[in-house]
C-alpha cells in the first residue's frame, strides 16, 4: 500500500488539465505512441468537442522513484459546476491533489470551490503552474495568487508546461513524496467508494471504485449499501489505456467492477461496496441521492416519434443515472417527457446527444427549477412544482418557496460593479466580498437557483468581458412570490410556453416573450395576437400582421416544377409545425424564451 | 392539342428584375438557330401530338429577324402536324417593334404579339434596366395595333414608389389602346438579381407587399369592369383572346420547349434543357438533347394541378381530380381546404363540384396550395 498514491486533478476549464493528464500518462509510458490521442481521458466525442470532462474515469500509471516503482492513480474529476457532487466523491477518493493553475489567467472560482472540497477531505495539495511557456503568462503574480490562497511555500509551486513537458517529471516525484500513502486494513471488511460509472453497451455498468478497507475479489458476492442491492463481482481489474482484469483490489487501490448490472440507477455515485456475507458496519460518509435541479419538457419533433424517444431516454438513463424523466403531455406539443438535469449544461448535453446517438430532433420547453407550493387548505402539505402547470391556482395558494443557491464569482476589481448590478438584477444579496489579491476580487450572493437558468452565464460573461469565473452549491428553500407566466396565440393559451416566473420579472419576461414569438412566427393568412398574461390579466401583446401577397406572379411551362418543389417543401415545413388553434408554430418558438436576449 | 414553347436566349442587356436564362452577346444567334431547328427535328420521334400553339418566348425573340423565325416556324410544319389556324406569339420589346419589323413577323405567320411594356413612366423603367423609353412604348403601340389585333402586353405593378395614381394611368393607357389581353406581374424580388443586389446594399428599398396587393386590387376592378376577364392570377383578356398556349400550361396539358432552359412536359415526364448556350449547341451538334427529365408522380401531377388550378377562373374540379387521381384524393382536397372554405379564402361550387380561389384569397394561393398539397 505504501507504494500507492491516489490524485485527482483539480483545473478550470482549459487551464490544462486534459493535457496533463496525458502527459503524465506519456511520461509513465502508460500510453504507447500508437496509442496517443489528445485528451485521452475524454472518450465521448462530446466531451472532446467542448473541451471539458463531462464524466470522471480513473487510470492507473506506474512509476520507478529512487529504485521502487509505484503505482500512481489519476482520478479524473467533471470540471462544470453542474457535476459537483460527482466531484466531491472523485475528491474523496484520493489523498492528494494537482492544483493546477494558468500561468496567464490566475484562480478561477470553480477552483476555489473544488479545492475547498479538497482541503475538507484532507487532501495534500500539489500547487501546479501552468502555461508558463505562453508569452501572456504572468508567473511571479500568479504565484503569489497561489501562496495566498493555500499558505504555502512559494518553492512548493511547481512550474510546468503540460503542452512541452516542462515540470512533468518534478510533478510525478511531487506525487509520489508530497502526497500520502492511502491508510486502510485489508484485513478488516470490504469497504470500497463507488466514485464513478460508465455505461458499456455489451458489458452493462461498469463500477469505479477506490477500496477503503479490505479487499474485492473476483467471483465475490458484494453489497452495494445504499441500494441493498446485491450481486457478483464477475470481473475486478484495474484501469489503465485498457481494462487489466485481476484477482483482486486490495485496499488503497482503485479498480473497476463488472456484474452485468444493466441499469446505471442502481449504481450511485457515492455509495458503499462491501461484502455480501461479512459487511462493513460503516457506510462511507457524503453519500447522497443526486437530485435534479432544473425541468424541462422533451417533446419529439414529430409527434410520431413518442416512443422512440421514449426508447433514447431510457437508453441514455443507463448510462447517465442524474437524468430523471416522467410522462406528461401538452396540448401544443403533444406526448413526451418533463425530464429533471443537473443544470443547464446537463440539460443541452441531453439534446445534444439525443441528437447525435439517436438522430432524434427534440423540442425543450421553458425550463424551471423545482418549487414547493402550499396551499391554504392545507399549508403544511407540499406541492412540488416541477411543471407550470403544477402551479396551484393562484387564489387557493398560500405560499411558494424556491431553491436558493450560494454562488461565488471570481473576477477582475474593474467588474466589480457589472457583475454586482447583473447578481443583484437576478435577486441576488451579497454576502461576502474579499479581495484575494488587489486585483481579484471573490464575491458570495445568495440567489435564486432559477435566475441563473434564464441566460444568467452569458450575461456575467458579457458584463465582466470574460473575466469572470462562477461556482454555486445549493442552500436550501426559501419563499417566492411566484407567477405563472401564460402565453396565449390567438386567444389559445399554449402550455408549452407558460414559465414560472418571479412576480417582479413577469412583466419583463413576458413582453420580451412576445417580441420574441413575433419575430419566430410567420405571418399566416389573418392577424395573429400574441399576449402574455398573469391569470386573467393581459400584461403584453404583440401581432403578427396578416400576408398580404403570398403568390408568385409568373407561373409558366418551367415555373411550373420549380414552383411545385417550393410549395412541397414549405407544406413539408408546415407539417414540422405545431398547430394551436389554426395557427402554426415553428419548433424554435418553443425554445426561443430560453433566449430571450439574444 | 399541344403546344410548342421556342426561347430565344439572347437580350440586349439584362433587366434588374429577371432571372430568366439569357445572354446579351448575340455572337453565337445563327448558331443557336441551327441548334433550334435540330432539337426541333429531334424531339419529333417521342411528342407526337398536334400542335395547336407556337410561342417564341425568352430572352426577346424579336431580336431574331424575320426570316430565322420564319425558319423555325417552317421546322416545326415540316416535322409536327400543324392544326389549320395555329395560335403563334412573339414576346417583343418595343424598342425592336418598328413598323417594318412588324409586318414582316405578320407576314411570316405570327398573329399574337406579346409586348413587354412593363411601365409607361421613365423612372419605373430605369429602375427595371428596361431598354425601351416609355415615349418607345407608345410609338410602338400606335403602330401595332395598326397591324396586330391580337395583342398582350406585359405590366409590372408594386415597383417601389409607384403611386396608385400612377398605376392607374398605366392600366388607362392601355384601355385606351384597347389591348384585348394584358398579363401583369408584382415586382419579384428574385435572389441573384441586380434589384436584388441593389436591396440588399440598402440603395433602394424592397417591394412592399400590401402596396402590391393594393395595385392588384385597383387592376382586376379597372379591367374587370372593363369586360376583361381575369382567368388567370396575372392574366387577363376580352373573350376570344386568353393566350391559349399559356392556357394549356394551367389546364396541365402537354407542351414541347425548344431551346435552353426550356422545359417539355408529355402528361407524364417533365424534362428541362440545360441552360447554358454554349453548352445547349455543342450538344445538339452531336445530336444529342441536353435534358434532364423527371417522372411526375400522382402525387406531384395532383399538387400541380391544386397550385395550376387555384390561379385560374375555372379552379379545381373535384370531379376532375377523382377521375384523374383517386377518391383518396379528392377526399384529402376537401378536407384540407375546408379551413379555407371556412375562412373565406376558397369557394366551393356545390353543384359544379369545383373549388376556386375567392377574390380575397387569390392573392394568398401559394401558401394555400401548400397547403393542401399531398406529401409523404
Amino acid at each position: 500500500m505504501k507504494h500507492i498514491r491516489n490524485f485527482c486533478i483539480i483545473a478550470h476549464i482549459d487551464h490544462g488539465k486534459s493535457t496533463l493528464a496525458d502527459r503524465l500518462l506519456d511520461f509513465t509510458g502508460t500510453v504507447t505512441e500508437r496509442q496517443k490521442q489528445d485528451q485521452l481521458l475524454d472518450s465521448m466525442d462530446l466531451e472532446r468537442e467542448r473541451g471539458i470532462t463531462i464524466k470522471s474515469h480513473a487510470i492507473q500509471m506506474e512509476y520507478v522513484h529512487q529504485g521502487e516503482t509505484y503505482v500512481l492513480n489519476l482520478i479524473d474529476t467533471p470540471g462544470h459546476v453542474d457535476f459537483s457532487y460527482e466531484v466531491s466523491r472523485s475528491i474523496a477518493a484520493c489523498e492528494g491533489a494537482l492544483l493546477v493553475v494558468d500561468a496567464a489567467q490566475s484562480i478561477q472560482a470553480q477552483t476555489i470551490s473544488n479545492l475547498y472540497l479538497a482541503l475538507e477531505n484532507d487532501l495534500q495539495i500539489i500547487p501546479v503552474l501552468n502555461k508558463v511557456d505562453l508569452p501572456s503568462a504572468n508567473p511571479e503574480e500568479v504565484t503569489d495568487d497561489i501562496v495566498d490562497l493555500l499558505g504555502c511555500d512559494p518553492e512548493e509551486v511547481i512550474p510546468a508546461s503540460a503542452k512541452t513537458g516542462i515540470g512533468i517529471q518534478e510533478i510525478l516525484e511531487a506525487i509520489i513524496d508530497r502526497v500520502p500513502a492511502p491508510k486502510g486494513n485489508v484485513d478488516e471488511p470490504l469497504q470500497a467508494l463507488i466514485f464513478d460509472s460508465v455505461y458499456n453497451p455489451f458489458r452493462g455498468v461498469e463500477t469505479y471504485f477506490r477500496v477503503i478497507n479490505g479487499e474485492i475479489k473476483k467471483g465475490q458476492k458484494i453489497k452495494f449499501l445504499a441500494t441493498g442491492k446485491t450481486y457478483f463481482a464477475d470481473e475486478v481489474g484495474t484501469l489503465k489505456l485498457t481494462q487489466f482484469p485481476k484477482q483482486s483490489i486490495k485496499s488503497g487501490d482503485v479498480g473497476y467492477l463488472i456484474t452485468g448490472i444493466k441499469d446505471a440507477r442502481e449504481v450511485k455515485v457515492g455509495d458503499t461496496i462491501t461484502d455480501a456475507a461479512n459487511p462493513t458496519q460503516n457506510m462511507i460518509e457524503g453519500f447522497e441521492n443526486v437530485k435534479p435541479m432544473v425541468f424541462a419538457g422533451i417533446y419529439p419533433v414529430d409527434t410520431e416519434d413518442y416512443e422512440e424517444l421514449r426508447g433514447a431516454m431510457e437508453k441514455l438513463q443507463l448510462n447517465d443515472a442524474s437524468l430523471v424523466f416522467a410522462p406528461e403531455s401538452s396540448a401544443a406539443l403533444g406526448f413526451g417527457f418533463r425530464c429533471g438535469f443537473l443544470g443547464m449544461l446537463h440539460l443541452e448535453i441531453i439534446q445534444e446527444r439525443l441528437e447525435r446517438e439517436f438522430d432524434m430532433t427534440v423540442i425543450t420547453t421553458v425550463p424551471n427549477v423545482s418549487y414547493q407550493a402550499y396551499t391554504k387548505k392545507n399549508p403544511e402539505e407540499i406541492i412540488v412544482v416541477n411543471n407550470p402547470s403544477d402551479l396551484p391556482d393562484p387564489s387557493k395558494l398560500d405560499r411558494v418557496e424556491e431553491p436558493f443557491i450560494k454562488a461565488s464569482i471570481i473576477t477582475k476589481a474593474d467588474y466589480v460593479g457589472p457583475v454586482m448590478s447583473l447578481c443583484i438584477e437576478k435577486r441576488g444579496v451579497i454576502t461576502n466580498q474579499t479581495y484575494l489579491t488587489p486585483e481579484r476580487v471573490e464575491l458570495h450572493f445568495d440567489m435564486p437557483l432559477a435566475e441563473i437558468v434564464f441566460d444568467f452565464y452569458d450575461r456575467l460573461k458579457t458584463v465582466s468581458k470574460g473575466y469572470a469565473s462562477f461556482d454555486y452549491s445549493p442552500v436550501g428553500l426559501r419563499a417566492s412570490k411566484l407567477v405563472k407566466v401564460d402565453i396565449l396565440i390567438n386567444a389559445n393559451s399554449v402550455d408549452a410556453l407558460s414559465a414560472l416566473v418571479h412576480a417582479d420579472n413577469a412583466y419583463d419576461i413576458g413582453k420580451k416573450m412576445v417580441e420574441k414569438l413575433r419575430e419566430l412566427i410567420p405571418r399566416q393568412q389573418f392577424d395573429i395576437p400574441i399576449q402574455a398574461a398573469i391569470g386573467a390579466k393581459i400584461i403584453s401583446r404583440e401581432t403578427v400582421k396578416a400576408l398580404r401577397k403570398d403568390v408568385t406572379a409568373k407561373c409558366y411551362g418551367g415555373d411550373i416544377s420549380r414552383k411545385r418543389k417550393l410549395l412541397e417543401k414549405q407544406k413539408k415545413g408546415k407539417k414540422r409545425m405545431r398547430q394551436v388553434g389554426n395557427v402554426e408554430i415553428p419548433q424554435q418558438a418553443f425554445m426561443a424564451v430560453l433566449k430571450l436576449n439574444d | 392539342m399541344a403546344g410548342i414553347y421556342i426561347h430565344i436566349p439572347f437580350c440586349k442587356q439584362a433587366c434588374s428584375y429577371c432571372d430568366f436564362h439569357f445572354s446579351t452577346s448575340l455572337k453565337k444567334k445563327d448558331t443557336l438557330v441551327d441548334a433550334l431547328a435540330k432539337e426541333i427535328k429531334l424531339r419529333k420521334e417521342a411528342f407526337d401530338h398536334t400542335i395547336d400553339t407556337i410561342y417564341f418566348g425568352g430572352g426577346t425573340p424579336s431580336l431574331l429577324p424575320a426570316h430565322q423565325i420564319e425558319f423555325l416556324i417552317h421546322e416545326i410544319y415540316k416535322h409536327y402536324t400543324v392544326t389549320p389556324l395555329p395560335e403563334i406569339t412573339l414576346e417583343a420589346n418595343p424598342d425592336d417593334l418598328d413598323e417594318q419589323k412588324i409586318t414582316s413577323l405578320k407576314s411570316i405567320g405570327i398573329n399574337r404579339l406579346s409586348i413587354g411594356i412593363q411601365s409607361f413612366y421613365n423612372q419605373d423603367l430605369k429602375l427595371m434596366n428596361r431598354a425601351h423609353s416609355a415615349e418607345e412604348s407608345i410609338h410602338c403601340l400606335e403602330i401595332a395595333t395598326k397591324h396586330f389585333k391580337n395583342i398582350s402586353i406585359d405590366l409590372i405593378y408594386g415597383v417601389q414608389h409607384m403611386t396608385m395614381d400612377r398605376w392607374r394611368e398605366n392600366i388607362q393607357t392601355v384601355l385606351d389602346f384597347n389591348i384585348p389581353h394584358i398579363s401583369s406581374y408584382a415586382l419579384t424580388i428574385e435572389p441573384k438579381t441586380a434589384l436584388a443586389s441593389r436591396i440588399r446594399s440598402g440603395q433602394i428599398p424592397n417591394v412592399d407587399d400590401a402596396l402590391a396587393a393594393s395595385h392588384f386590387e385597383i387592376l382586376i376592378e379597372q379591367l374587370t369592369s372593363r369586360g376583361y376577364i381575369h382567368y388567370e392570377l396575372s392574366n387577363f383578356g376580352k373573350p376570344g383572346y386568353f393566350s391559349k398556349n399559356n392556357t394549356a400550361y394551367w389546364l396541365g396539358k402537354k407542351y414541347l420547349g425548344i431551346g435552353p432552359s426550356a422545359h417539355s412536359y408529355d402528361g407524364k415526364n417533365r424534362s428541362w434543357n440545360i441552360n447554358n448556350n454554349t453548352l445547349y449547341i455543342k450538344s445538339l451538334e452531336n445530336d444529342t438533347i441536353p435534358a434532364e427529365v423527371e417522372t411526375l408522380t400522382m402525387a406531384d401531377r395532383y399538387n400541380e394541378a391544386i397550385m395550376t388550378g387555384l390561379r385560374t377562373m375555372w379552379g379545381v374540379s373535384l370531379t376532375m381530380i377523382e377521375n384523374e387521381f383517386t377518391d383518396q384524393y379528392q377526399q384529402y382536397l376537401l378536407t384540407q381546404s375546408k379551413k379555407y372554405i371556412d375562412n373565406g379564402l376558397l369557394t366551393i361550387d356545390l353543384d359544379s363540384k369545383i373549388i376556386k380561389a375567392t377574390p380575397k384569397g387569390k392573392f394568398l394561393t401559394d401558401g394555400i396550395a401548400s397547403d393542401l398539397f399531398f406529401v409523404d
